[in-house]
Formats: C-alpha cells, sequence, structure tokens
C-alpha cells in the first residue's frame, strides 16, 4: 500500500477534481494536462538522476533557456543562417540544442566530479550564467517565425500519436533502461548511495557523475525543443519558473536527496501530480502567486515525509 | 581512594569489549595502562571521559559516584582527555583552541563580551608549561604535529583537571619535547594531580608508572606496583597470554616460486617511506603494525584510493602505472578495507546489488549494455553459499540490518565475485563473531589453496601467525622487520612493532 501510495493519490486527486472542478474532465484539458506534463517530466527525468547520484542541477531552466534561444536564431528566418532546404534546418537547430544542452551539462559535471566543487554551487553558478547569456545575447528579445514544421510539432501525428508523445514515451523508456538494465544504471545509484564504496569497488565514479549531468542537459534540451514548438517562439526566459517543479516532482516521487534511491516510474507520479495541482488550481481561478504557495508547500511536505521516511527505515 | 572502577563491563552490540574490570587508583599517584591493539585501553577511558557509558558496574570519582552522560560532564567533574588523535579546530588560534568550551567575558556597558587580555594570560601560562614558545594566535593548522600535540596537552591542563588522561602522546613529539612532557607530568603528579598514562612504549610506562595495569581482550589481566621492578617482557607476556589454539584451520598447500606482486621504494609524504616488498603465488603475507604505523595507509595508497608520492608497483612482473581501483579489479586484485560502513558497503542497498556492484562490467559488453543479471545471480547464489552468509533475502534486505560477521561476508562475496587473483584484506575479522572468523579463515585457505595469494593486515598477531606463511611488521610508515613462518614469536612480533629506535 505505502508503495503504491503516490499512485492512488493521483488517482483520487483526478477522480476528485474531475466531479468538482468546472472544465477538468474534457477533452481539450486533457489534452492540455498531456502536453503540459510531457516536457516536465522529461526534464524531471534528467534531474533524478542527477539528484540519484547525490546532486542536484540548479541550472536546468537555463538549459532551457540557452537551448530554446540557440535554437531560435538557428531555425528563425529571421535571422542569418539562411540554411534553404527546410527539414535540414530542423535537424540541425534541433541538434544544436541538445548539443548546447549536453555542453552545459558537461561543464557542470566535470566542474562537480573533476574539480571537486559542490553540485550546489556549480550548478547555481551556471543557471546565473546562463539565464544571463540567453536574455543579454537576445536583448531579452523573443524569437519568432521558427520553421512551420517545428511549430507543428505537437499537431504532427505518427502512428495515430503527436510526436510529442513519442519523445515522452523515448525519453522515459531510455531513462528507465539506463538506470534498470545496465552497468551505467547500477554505477549512478552506487555513487549516490556511497561513493567512496563505489570508488574502492572500482567504479568510475568522475564518469558516471559526469554522465549523469550531461543526461540532465540532454533531457532539459529535449524539454526545450516541446516548449519552443508549443509557443511557437523561442524565448530567453523559458522555463524560469519550473525549476522548483522540475525537483519538486523529483522529491514527490520519493528519490532522496542524498543520493542513491529513486525510481523513474516514482518520479513520473511526481510530475503527473504536480500538473494536476497546478492545471486544476488554475481551473479554479485561483492566482498565479497562491498556486506557487500551494505547490511549495507540498514539495515541502514531500521532503519532510522523505525526512521521516529515511529515520524510521534506520 | 581517589577513583575507584568496580565491575565495570562494556558491550557493542554482541562484542564485549570490557569485561568486569576493577581498578582503584589513589590521589597523585600515576597510573600506566599497557595492551594490545583493541584490548580495550580506549574505551576504558572513554568511558571516563563520558564518550562511552558502561554497560554494567560502576565509577566512584572522589567518594562520589560518577555516571557522565557527555564529555562535558566529566570535564566538569574535574577529567581531561589527551587523545591519541587530536581534537583541535585547526582554522582556530591556539588561544580560541584553548578556550573552546569556554571563552572569559566581560561587561562593557551591560554588555557581555570576550575577555581577550584574560584569555590571552591564561593561554600564554598554559604554553609555557607545556614548554611551547610560540605566538597564541598562531593558527593551530601551520603547526607542526609535535606543536599540536602540546597544544592538545595546554587544552587538557586549562580546565584545571584533578585527573588527566594521556593516550599514546609522545607519539610525535621529539625527545627534547618528550622530556619536556615527562618533567611536566611529575610535576603535575607533585601537585596532587593524579595521572593515567596510556602507551605502547613499555618503557616510558615502568619509568612514570606508580601502579601499571595490563588489559588483554577486554579483561584488566594484572597489576603491578613501582616495588614490583617488573621488566617490559613481564609485561608483553601479559598482553599476549593466552596460548595460541588450534584454532586456525589448515592450509595445504605452500607458496610457489612466482612473485606476482612486488613494491619498489613506495614514498608518501609523512605516511609512508621506502616500502619493499614482494608477495608469492598461492602466498599469505602477513603485515602488523601498531595503531598509526601506516598499514591500511600503505595498502590505500597501493590500491590507488591515497596519494603515492614516488615508487613503483609491479603485477605479475609488469609495471602498474596507474594504480586505480578500476585498474586493480580489472587485474583481479581485489581490496576489502578496514572500515565496513566507510567504504565497503552500500548499506541501504540490498546484499544482491552490494556483492554484485564490482562486478558489474564482467556480466555486461560495456557501461552502457545490458546487464546479464540472469547469469550474475546465479553466481551471487553460488558465492553467497561458499561465504555461508546468513540472511533472509538477497534482494530486499538492507545489508546494514546484517550482523558485523555477515556484513564481512557479503564484502567478501562481492570480492570473490571478481574472482581475485590477489585479496588484500585490511582487518578481515575486527569486531566479527567467532563462528563467522572461523568460516573467513578457513574460506581464505581454500581460496589460497586454488591459486590466489593474500596480503593480510592485521592488527591482532594471532591471527596472522595462524593464517601466515610470512609477516611484515610496519612501524613509523616504513617496513622494520620481516618474519620467516619458522620465527613466528608472538613476543618477538610485538617486540618488533613497540621498540621505538630513540
Amino acid at each position: 500500500m505505502r508503495k503504491n501510495a503516490l499512485f492512488y493519490l493521483c488517482l483520487i486527486y483526478y477522480l476528485v477534481a474531475a466531479l468538482l472542478v468546472p472544465g477538468f474532465f474534457s477533452a481539450n484539458n486533457s489534452w492540455s494536462l498531456i502536453f503540459n506534463l510531457l516536457p516536465l517530466l522529461i526534464a524531471a527525468i534528467g534531474q533524478m538522476y542527477v539528484i540519484l547520484t547525490g546532486g542536484i542541477d540548479l541550472s536546468a531552466t537555463a538549459i532551457m533557456a540557452t537551448s530554446s534561444v540557440v535554437g531560435g536564431y538557428i531555425m528563425s528566418s529571421d535571422y542569418g543562417l539562411n540554411i534553404p532546404l527546410s527539414p535540414l534546418v530542423l535537424v540541425v537547430g534541433v541538434a544544436a540544442m541538445l548539443a548546447i544542452g549536453m555542453l552545459i551539462g558537461l561543464i557542470n559535471g566535470l566542474s562537480v566530479s573533476i574539480l571537486g566543487m559542490p553540485a550546489f554551487m556549480v550548478t547555481l553558478a551556471t543557471m546565473i550564467f546562463f539565464n544571463g547569456l540567453a536574455v543579454w545575447i537576445t536583448g531579452s528579445q523573443n524569437i519568432y517565425n521558427l520553421p512551420e514544421a517545428f511549430n507543428n510539432l505537437f499537431y504532427t501525428s505518427v502512428l495515430w500519436l503527436p510526436i510529442p508523445i513519442w519523445i515522452g514515451a523515448i525519453v522515459l523508456l531510455l531513462g528507465f533502461f539506463i538506470l534498470n538494465k545496465t552497468v551505467l544504471g547500477q554505477w549512478i545509484y552506487a555513487v549516490g548511495m556511497n561513493g567512496k564504496t563505489a570508488r574502492v569497488s572500482g567504479i568510475h565514479v568522475g564518469a558516471t557523475t559526469v554522465f549523469a549531468y550531461v543526461f540532465s542537459g540532454f533531457c532539459v534540451s529535449m524539454a526545450a525543443i516541446l516548449y519552443t514548438s508549443r509557443l511557437e517562439t523561442a524565448s530567453p526566459v523559458m522555463g524560469q519558473n519550473i525549476l522548483l517543479d522540475i525537483i519538486g516532482a523529483v522529491i514527490i516521487g520519493g528519490s532522496s536527496l542524498y543520493g542513491g534511491k529513486g525510481k523513474i516510474h516514482m518520479t513520473t507520479l511526481g510530475a503527473v501530480f504536480i500538473i494536476l495541482l497546478d492545471n486544476s488550481l488554475n481551473l479554479m481561478g485561483l492566482s498565479y502567486f497562491m498556486i506557487m504557495i500551494i505547490k511549495g508547500a507540498v514539495i515541502v511536505s514531500a521532503v519532510l515525509l522523505n525526512e521521516w521516511k529515511q529515520k524510521s527505515t534506520v | 581512594m581517589f577513583l575507584e572502577i568496580q565491575r565495570v563491563t562494556k558491550n557493542f552490540g554482541d562484542v564485549s569489549v570490557l569485561k568486569d574490570i576493577n581498578l582503584a587508583l589513589k590521589k597523585g599517584t600515576i597510573l600506566g595502562l599497557v595492551g594490545e591493539n583493541g584490548a580495550g585501553k580506549s574505551t576504558l577511558m572513554n568511558i571516563l571521559g563520558g564518550i562511552h557509558q558502561p554497560s554494567s558496574g560502576k565509577i566512584i570519582f572522589e567518594d562520589k559516584s560518577f555516571t557522565p552522560t557527555s564529555p562535558s560532564d566529566s570535564l566538569r567533574a574535574g577529567i581531561s582527555l589527551v587523545h591519541q588523535e587530536l581534537n583541535l579546530f585547526y582554522n582556530l588560534s591556539i588561544n580560541e583552541n584553548l578556550h573552546i568550551t569556554g571563552f572569559p567575558h566581560k561587561k562593557v556597558g551591560g554588555l557581555s563580551i570576550l575577555d581577550q587580555k584574560t584569555a590571552r594570560i591564561k593561554t600564554e601560562r598554559l604554553l609555557s608549561a607545556v614548554g611551547l614558545d610560540i605566538d597564541p594566535t598562531a593558527i593551530v593548522g601551520d603547526l607542526s604535529s609535535a606543536q599540536k600535540q602540546l597544544v592538545e596537552i595546554a587544552k587538557a591542563l586549562s580546565t584545571s583537571p584533578r585527573l588527566i588522561i594521556f593516550d599514546e602522546p609522545k607519539t610525535s613529539l621529539t625527545k627534547y619535547e618528550a622530556d619536556n612532557l615527562f618533567r611536566l607530568i611529575q610535576e603535575l603528579k607533585s601537585q596532587q594531580t593524579t595521572i593515567i598514562y596510556i602507551s605502547h612504549n613499555l618503557d616510558d610506562v615502568i619509568q612514570l608508572g606508580d601502579q601499571i595495569s595490563v588489559l588483554r581482550d577486554g579483561v584488566l589481566v594484572n597489576t603491578y606496583n613501582r616495588e614490583d621492578k617488573i621488566g617490559t617482557s613481564q609485561l608483553i607476556n601479559d598482553m599476549i597470554g593466552r596460548e595460541l589454539n588450534h584454532f586456525y584451520p589448515i592450509r595445504n598447500t605452500k607458496p610457489e616460486e612466482e612473485t606476482i606482486f612486488q613494491t619498489n621504494g613506495i614514498y608518501a609524504k609523512g605516511l609512508l617511506n621506502d616500502i619493499t616488498f614482494e608477495l608469492k603465488k598461492k602466498e599469505v603475507l602477513g603485515l602488523y603494525g601498531l595503531v598509526g604505523a601506516g598499514r591500511s595507509e600503505m595498502v590505500r595508497a597501493l590500491y590507488g584510493l591515497d596519494a603515492l608520492d614516488g615508487g613503483s608497483i609491479s603485477w605479475k612482473n609488469e609495471e602498474v602505472l596507474h594504480p586505480t581501483p578500476a585498474n586493480w579489479v580489472r587485474k583481479k586484485v581485489a581490496l576489502l578495507t578496514e572500515d565496513r560502513g566507510e567504504d565497503g558497503l552500500l548499506p541501504d542497498d540490498t546484499m544482491e546489488k552490494n556483492i554484485a556492484l564490482a562486478s558489474l562490467p564482467t556480466y555486461s559488453k560495456n557501461p552502457g549494455s545490458i546487464v546479464n543479471w540472469r547469469e550474475l545471480k546465479k553466481n551471487i547464489l553460488k558465492t553467497v553459499q561458499a561465504t555461508k552468509i546468513k540472511y533472509h533475502s538477497l534482494t530486499d534486505q538492507s545489508v546494514k540490518l546484517l550482523s558485523g560477521g555477515n556484513q564481512q561476508k557479503v564484502i567478501l562475496s562481492k570480492w570473490l565475485l571478481t574472482e581475485p587473483e590477489l585479496l588484500i584484506i585490511d582487518e578481515p575479522t575486527r569486531g566479527i563473531d567467532i563462528g563467522a572468523k572461523y568460516d573467513i579463515y578457513d574460506l581464505i585457505n581454500k581460496l589460497v589453496e586454488n591459486g590466489m595469494s593474500v596480503l593480510m593486515v592485521s592488527s591482532e598477531i594471532e591471527e596472522l601467525i595462524g593464517m601466515c606463511d610470512r609477516i611484515l611488521v610496519m612501524k613509523q610508515g616504513t617496513i622494520s622487520n620481516e618474519f620467516k613462518k619458522q620465527d613466528f614469536n608472538r613476543s618477538a612480533i610485538l617486540e618488533a612493532a613497540l621498540h621505538t629506535s630513540e
């Protein structure tokens, strides 16, 4: 029962909201739920990798903004790259978005593992740096006129389902596969559980840590692709308010902030819960700030609950 | 009587480290306390220091029952400890360290502020008492280790204690400073301060002690008075005591001629000096030394866990240029470290995950590909049967809930699964029960018979004599003696480890 508590919580919340919140249980809102969930879920999976190693990635949303802006510059017809063939510009743009995210992840990972700096400090610094950079190079302007095909990502279906759902499913499966089936996944858990034991046991602790940050960068850029497409705009302030949602999804999913403990399906439920909360409170007409207060309280409760669980199992 | 310890027993879990200790001490006398590593000296002192509480028995201090529950209780009662490991704040000055528990205050306009002048005067007085001529504002981290030790002693004096306990106080002192320390101890004694002096240096203990007590395996085996005029050999006999019984299983093979592991002039600044030795195939090589001799430091450095500043290591006649744990695991060399919780276990994880940890790459093509758990689980099960672990579930029980002996077997299983050709094992049986001990010895013998070599680090001489083909003795970061099997002799080995050249 305790294992499935979050699942039932989501289910009950969904049912209650469906009954009580006008407009919640509709086709329109259901799509909106799914489309809001996908980027958050993808980013949370990346974040979870980092948290599993005992770190944290505060730069997630800064990566999102930088990646969005880079993609915008490459793909927008307002700017100079002028790659003639539309499919090629898409490929280059998307590849560049992923590459910049992974590059920032690499900087984070190397600073933490090789320079031995605290993850909190490193990613706080890269967060501030790349947030600033994104705003500075764009002069705080959004970038419009992205390719039609890119903007239509959410309205293009492959095998009966919109492309973003496939992207979400692939990242989810990839995240699950690496963590549960490969050596690397076992190493990630071990590094977070007890880095010293991992080292003595011949594990490449540094490389494992770097991988987690690069993977987080990859996931966050994936999320940036979805957001940018949905907004049809590349924005230098993209995702500024969802950092807590990303980390919150992982924590509500029961991952330990000390590392070594956490499951993909639980993080998925954590993301679902945050989206349900966000969406229903919105429909109830609560102000943005009120919603922030409630979400903050929920996440703090989840941290408390985790701490309590940790202590009771010792 | 000034201090009376009556029937004090201390258990840590199932292991009893002090058994029924009785000890009485007159005011203004010096008690010398000796015993092997792990005999219980430090535990006894920690009880007086309020760090541990006795499981049973009582202590009478100055005619009152004494039951400290924290170090500050003991300090207030008038007992000071000079610890073997220094308890100083390296980032603070000498002055601040000496007043860390209570800086003098003064009132300025109704506001209570630190009284720097009074503090400084007191610090200067304490420093001159220990013979340390140095500026009180010097940062402790910048001092030499001898100076730090003297600051630690000054700190113990700062509360004007009536009982001072010294635990190996002169390990890093020079001859001159040590003489100074002894003068100070005599002076304290003449001022009616009572002193307990713990040391491995038996000559010092005999020179200082009005009374000398010997601990062995948590039991107080003998107490002598100055009038008994006993010598070091008597003390060594008491420390070792029991006969070596037939507890150790017989191994049916002898070391082969082939050298598989060799070090040449290993050097690490301040820790290890010119360590050269070789290890044969199917040999069990023992490494003995007292606490602080550098045993664990050496094996950790060899395995690439701590830095080496020079020297070379070769494995199967090839120089190992990058000794890192990952490379050693690949070469089938395993290290079982001394501290299970620190870097041996994933305490919150299951037995299966713990045991699989070092072998994962062997069961997949590369780190990114799928682990062959079916094969892995099969072999884990085999290993667990060989190590005779008692457990409920491989996949549903975190290893921190296992007993010490079973935890050690889990780590051993982890390494056996890698099929090592050399097993370096640091304190193989520390803190584990007798049954598990035997299982581990027996298993090591079987593995050696099948071709493995072992480097066994231990602070128990008996264990080494019972298991090894050859024993090296380390002292002050270097190998000082080598004993062949036919020359194994407990007193000789202990003496080799104790004796200081100064």
